[in-house]
């Protein structure tokens, strides 16, 4: 089948949107960016893939007339089992490559290395078998996982003799070996595994109707049409200068699409904050961009979050609970740390403050909107902070006592605004070649 | 926060009370006491004015109040402002617009701008197109101080600007009015000039900030009115006998457009400075002495312009170095260092601060820099520095 | 000017006249001394070149010499040293650039040592910065200071009152303070014939800067404008040597409109003009190259600019007047595009939207330069509004590299574009929408949580 693929490459996650022919979304990826933005969005697009295929999936479930509570187990059974599988060729390779490194001339004179390689892989690789009550993440949360339990078993195989520091050294330097891999990690490529495993147990007529939905799924050919790539690192998308646009651009289509009235976007992400205004067809009519200064932007707020000794999630509901909100003058980063202590050895409360500072951000963002040309209705705010719940109280408060009366459009899949916004100039951009006009 | 160690927690005394009217204006954003002079003077006119080297004298003859602006004083969120100008520029043009966008200028009925700098001077041209159905005028003053040049071009230019005034009021010019103008300016000017005396011989009887205070009315009192405010904060500051302090004697420089906040101010005197003289509310108070109320009104006005208003940045220094006049108020308010405050962002203060610098250094006379804004919100950091300030001068003098 | 046409313009007269010009110039100020001849520093706004001509001393412009720096990637070193010398972070850079190039033995844009100057010419037009600026390098250097105090057009006239002040202080300021140092009267005969010779060439420069309404247009009136405008607006004006610069640059711009040519850029000539922009604000030196091919490389060309109006508004009809010398000189002064209020500004570019028939009007706001920088905002709003094309900002530096961010204003840029472009697409779909068209696809269902 014919499909259409954004790419939007963020400093700090990559996302991939599919759509198909008709700008329905098939299937999304995200990935931290890492320092390989090839990777990062060879990898974003295959989950947006792996995700594609299960939406074909449920469409042909559906044909096949299986839409009851049984299918949408049978679905969830074989995608956890699939992010298992996935898993663990991941944890395998990182085994093969730290044993190949073990007997390497950096490391060869540490006598027992290996066999403690080995104890720690068996203990994880049996640990990551066993069922568990949450879900199995996606590709992004491999290393994460296997950093933690990793460093866990590191810790309790070392000894004087072979020290921590060593065993993690072997760590450090096959995780990145691992993710720059190209391992198959496709539907297509796992997905036979994990339908073995799923199919355990159920009833023969069922098992037929899944097993053939799901082969049939594997086997059709998806191909992409068109992809355009936008964002920070889009220089370097191994995407032609003509499937290029503007990050801008994609933006403003996407928060058209999530939100059809859209009129005005502001988006708040980690090193900036833009305001859109789009016409009625999701076009951008004026933008303003933050300047040098990070004031505005989500940086602060992790600055702020430093400064608290606190997680950055952290603050949002912090702030809530505040009741009395402190004036903060100074949105500058640089200022912020010593007002922050001088308030709290005045014996503010530390809610109050940071109630005080999320306004002092949202006050930043009102005055690049009023530069851009103001908040018509209707306003969708997307990023990161879009997510903070004291900033988006904030947000509405301004918007009320400045605009009036607004709808405010807040998604919580706000994070794939962009690659939305790129995959759909993909699907525009392939219609006008079919018909040059 | 307050001088209760001084006031001794008692009733309101004579000089809280001068204090706390003063304070009150400073905080009225919305300008009610204009309004209310408005109202009792069958809606007259009112125009406001940027903080340095305007003449006065010229709106009072022409009928109407002038009304100082300076900024925000930290007492309005900045929206539109800062929609308005980018990350670089200093907060007084921002809060200006802040609140003429959020009508709190309303009310005034004509805008003067003078030759500050060019963010200042742009602002003119910023508020011709976005207000224009008020009289808006950049007032050029001379940066030529030959009488015959820049004095007859400032004649001119003050010339053109009493006419317009008097089209704006509807009252006819008259030399006469202008002269009575002037005297009840000089008044003024007196009356201040005794508190700087004495705040130069007495800085513990009259703390930095109520100074600031009483001078910051003038911005919005009619002459007389402030006058009498000067003089019963004197004579009240005289009787309340405070105690004096083992604090260091410095001369705030830096401030005279955009202000600290009053915070600011008071930290200073916390940390051990007692201010024996400044720059700020400059507008208030010049030009030093009286200007003459015989012969042509005008040209007094221009040849006090020329040669005796106070030096600040904004203005070119034609005759030895730039860092003279600091020294010289140093010396005649027998000042001990010099606290260096320049707003961020402050093009004229800041081009010139190695100039002062190394004027001081030269002088042997100890100084201390800083930035601020009008909106600071924590004074920790200079608190802290003041003091060490003020113990080194002191260290120094007991040397 | 170093000349980065060079290579792709190797045949170009004019480039080549430019150059020996500014090399012989500066090889009369490193002989300067030694033959006995006087040195005036002073700036390009509002500058009086024909006055110094006819006392025969020689200009230095610090602000040149600044963006020289920039362009030689040593502003950066120049600026930092004069911040450890305690320069604020704040402050203008061309001033700190200059002062950190004095502090590291004063060598100028050719690496010979600049000559100290014998009089500190402060015309003081448009910019604020440039009295405190000479305030200054007056405790740098032991030599006297002319004031020349320009009246800004706060209403926007330049009215016989101030006239006469600038006029006041040219006879009783700046001429004394010449004659004094040369020891000769003025030669009214001799300044009547250098600014009949300006007026030959501001004919010219008028000439090549207006061939760009054409389509394509012939120039780049922004990064190729600022070559154009360098002789004239500095140490040549009135000299026959510009009188012949700008007489060949025009014939070989003739020629370009006659062969149907695009600007010439660095890498070579614009063959497809794809956007046409006005530009409000002075450029960024320390990136030059790179800042203009982040328009070339999409087939933007400038068509005008404010920029090139520093030195003197010309295309309003301003020409020096030979027969009123120091009157003419007065008025020049007062016309320089930063010595105009903000609702001329809002005009001239409005003008300039239509007259040159562009796409867009994009600001590059100058940390360094409030004299244009302070209510540009408010002037991208206004022209939006007046004319109805998109405006566009970025920001950079005069000459300070840390105020180059590149990925972020080539971000911008190219958004910008790409936003006139997705208009202009969906304008020409509109008006034809008789014609069958790409219908936009539905709306995408809304985005569900599959994890």
């Amino acid at each position: 089948m014919k499909t259409f693929v954004g790419i939007d490459l963020g400093s700090t996650t990559t996302k991939a949107v599919m759509l198909d022919e008709d700008g329905a979304v098939l299937g999304r990826g995200i990935t931290n960016s890492r320092s390989n933005y090839h990777l990062a969005a060879d990898i974003a697009r295959d989950e947006a893939f792996v995700e594609a295929r299960f939406t074909l999936l449920d469409r042909a479930l559906a044909a096949a007339g299986e839409t009851g509570d049984e299918a949408v187990a049978f679905r969830k059974r074989l995608l956890y089992q699939l992010r298992k599988v996935q898993q663990m060729a991941q944890l395998a390779s990182l085994r093969a490559r730290a044993l190949e490194e073990a007997v390497g001339a950096r490391l060869g004179h540490h006598g027992d290395l290996v066999a403690r390689l080995e104890h720690i892989f068996d203990v994880i690789e049996a640990d990551w078998k066993k069922p568990r009550l949450t879900g199995v993440k996606g590709s992004d949360f491999f290393r994460d996982q296997a950093a933690s339990d990793f460093s866990r078993c590191a810790e309790r195989v070392a000894d004087r003799d072979l020290k921590f520091d060593v065993l993690m050294s072997v760590f450090d330097k096959v995780i990145i070996q691992v993710e720059n891999a190209r391992i198959d990690l496709t539907f297509e490529g796992n997905i036979r595994t994990a339908l073995t495993r799923c199919l355990r147990g159920e009833a023969p007529e069922r098992h037929a109707r899944y097993e053939a939905a799901v082969l049939s799924v594997a086997d059709t050919p998806i191909d992409v049409a068109r992809a355009i790539g936008t964002g920070y690192g889009r220089q370097t998308l191994p995407f032609p200068k003509e499937s290029i646009r503007s990050e801008i651009l994609c933006h403003g289509l996407g928060a058209h699409v999530m939100f059809p009235g859209t009129a005005t976007v502001l988006d708040i992400g980690g090193q900036d904050t833009k305001a859109i205004q789009v016409d009625g067809d999701g076009i951008v009519t004026s933008f303003q961009m933050n300047d040098r200064c990070a004031a505005g932007c989500g940086r602060y707020l992790g600055y702020i979050a430093d400064e608290m000794n606190m997680g950055v999630h952290e603050l949002g509901p912090l702030a809530m609970q505040s009741t009395r909100t402190v004036k903060i003058n100074s949105t500058c980063t640089v200022f912020a740390g010593a007002e922050l202590r001088d308030r709290l050895t005045m014996g503010q409360k530390r809610e109050d403050i940071l109630a005080g500072l999320h306004r002092a951000i949202i006050l930043r963002a009102m005055a690049l909107l009023a530069r851009s040309g103001g908040i018509a209705d209707e306003f969708t705010f997307t990023g990161g902070v879009a997510n903070n719940e004291a900033a988006v109280r904030a947000l509405r408060q301004l918007v009320k006592e400045n605009y009036g009366s607004r709808t405010i459009n807040i998604s919580a899949d706000s994070i794939y605004t962009g690659a939305l916004g790129a995959a759909l100039f993909a699907v525009r951009a392939g219609a006008s070649e079919e018909h040059p006009s | 926060m307050t001088n209760e160690a001084e006031s001794g927690g008692a009733a309101p005394s004579a000089v809280d009370e001068v204090v706390a009217r003063a304070e009150a204006l400073y905080h009225d954003v919305e300008l009610s006491s204009v309004q209310r002079w408005r109202d009792a003077h069958g809606g007259a006119k009112a125009v406001g004015y940027m903080p340095i080297y305007v003449p006065r004298e010229l709106i009072h003859a022409a009928g109407m109040l002038p009304v100082g602006l300076m900024g925000g004083r930290g007492q309005v969120e900045i929206i539109r402002g800062d929609a308005w100008f980018q990350s670089y520029i200093c907060q007084i043009p921002r809060s200006t617009i802040e609140l003429a966008l959020t009508g709190r200028y309303a009310l005034l009925d004509g805008f003067l701008f003078p030759s500050i700098c060019d963010v200042i001077r742009n602002l003119s041209g910023m508020w011709k197109v976005l207000f224009p159905e008020k009289y808006v005028r950049y007032l050029d003053v001379p940066q030529n101080y030959d009488p015959d040049v820049g004095g007859r071009f400032f004649g001119s230019e003050l010339r053109s600007l009493y006419a317009d005034l008097c089209a704006l009021s509807g009252e006819a010019p008259s030399d006469e009015r202008l002269r009575a103008s002037i005297a009840l300016y000089n008044d003024n000017r007196r009356s201040i000039g005794r508190l700087m005396e004495l705040r130069a011989t007495e800085p513990w009887s009259v703390p930095a900030w109520e100074v600031y205070l009483a001078l910051y009315a003038g911005n919005l009192l009619p002459v007389e009115e402030h006058t009498a405010l000067v003089d019963a904060y004197i004579a009240a500051a005289r009787a309340a006998s405070r105690p004096r302090r083992d604090n260091a004697r410095v001369v705030l420089s830096g401030a005279f457009c955009e202000q600290p906040p009053l915070e600011l101010i008071r930290t200073l005197e916390l940390a051990g400075c007692y201010v024996v003289a400044d720059d700020m509310a400059l507008g208030r108070r010049w030009p030093e002495g009286d200007i003459e109320v015989t012969g042509d009104p005008i040209a007094a006005i221009a040849e006090a312009f020329i040669t005796r208003s106070p030096a600040t940045a904004a203005r070119y220094e034609p005759h030895g170095d730039r860092g003279a006049p600091l020294v010289q108020l140093v010396r005649k308010s027998h000042a001990e260092g010099v606290v260096l405050a320049a707003p961020s962002f402050c093009d004229p203060a800041l081009l010139e601060q190695p100039i002062l610098q190394d004027s001081l250094d030269k002088e042997r006379l100890p100084w201390t820099a800083f930035k601020y804004s009008e909106n600071l919100g924590q004074f920790q950091v200079i608190r802290e520095q003041a003091g060490t300030f003020a113990d080194s001068i002191k260290l120094w003098s007991e040397a | 000017m170093s000349t980065p046409q060079e290579a792709a313009s190797a045949k170009d007269g004019s480039m080549i006249k430019q150059k020996e010009m500014i090399a012989g110039h500066f090889s009369a100020l490193t002989r300067a001394k030694a033959e006995g001849k006087k040195v005036v520093y002073t700036f390009v706004p509002g500058n009086i070149t024909e006055l110094l001509l006819a006392f025969d001393v020689l200009p230095v412009y610090p602000e040149i010499n600044a963006l020289q720096s920039g362009m030689r990637k040593k502003s950066g070193a120049y600026i930092a040293e004069a911040e450890r010398l305690g320069h604020s972070e704040d402050v203008c850079t061309y001033v700190k650039c200059d002062i950190g190039m004095l502090k590291s033995g004063n060598f100028g844009p050719t690496g010979e040592k600049l000559p100290e100057p014998d009089l500190l010419l402060l015309s003081y037009t448009g910019c604020f910065t440039f009295m405190k600026w000479f305030e200054l390098l007056k405790r740098e250097y032991d030599c006297p200071v002319a004031m020349m105090h320009v009246p800004y057009q706060g209403d926007g006239v330049f009215t016989p009152e101030m006239r006469d002040y600038v006029v006041a202080q040219l006879r009783t300021e700046v001429v004394p303070a010449l004659e004094a140092l040369t020891g000769k009267k003025l030669d009214e005969a001799k300044l009547s014939e250098a600014l009949a010779r300006s007026r030959v060439a501001e004919d010219d420069l008028v000439a090549v800067l207006e061939s760009a309404k054409r389509r394509p247009s012939p120039i780049d009136a922004y990064f190729g404008g600022v070559y154009y405008i360098g002789p004239i607006f500095t140490s040549f004006r009135g000299t026959e040597a510009a009188v012949d610069y700008y007489r060949t640059l025009r014939a070989e711009v003739d020629e370009r409109v006659r062969l149907g040519l695009g600007p010439l850029t660095p890498d070579g000539a614009i063959t497809h003009e794809k956007y046409r922009l006005v530009i409000e604000g002075p450029p960024n030196w320390t990136n030059f190259q790179e800042f203009w091919k982040m328009f070339s490389s999409e087939g933007a060309v400038v068509v005008a600019s404010s920029y090139t109006k520093v030195g003197g508004v010309y295309d309003n009809g301003f020409r020096h007047d030979p027969e009123r010398p120091l009157e003419t000189l007065a008025e020049y002064c007062a016309g320089c595009y930063t010595n105009l209020n903000l609702p001329t500004r809002i005009d001239m570019l409005s003008r300039y939207v239509r007259e040159y028939e562009a796409d867009g009007l994009l600001i590059n706001s100058v940390k360094s330069c409030n004299s244009f920088s302070a209510g540009q905002l408010l002037i991208l709003r206004e022209v939006e509004a007046r004319t109805g094309v998109p405006g566009g900002f970025i920001e950079t530096d005069l000459v300070d590299p840390r105020y180059f961010s590149a990925a972020n204003i080539k971000n911008r840029i190219e958004s910008y574009l790409q936003m006139i472009e997705q208009k202009r697409r969906n304008a020409s779909t509109r008006a034809h929408a008789a014609t069958p068209t790409v219908a936009p696809p539905r709306p995408a269902k809304k985005l569900e949580v599959l994890r």
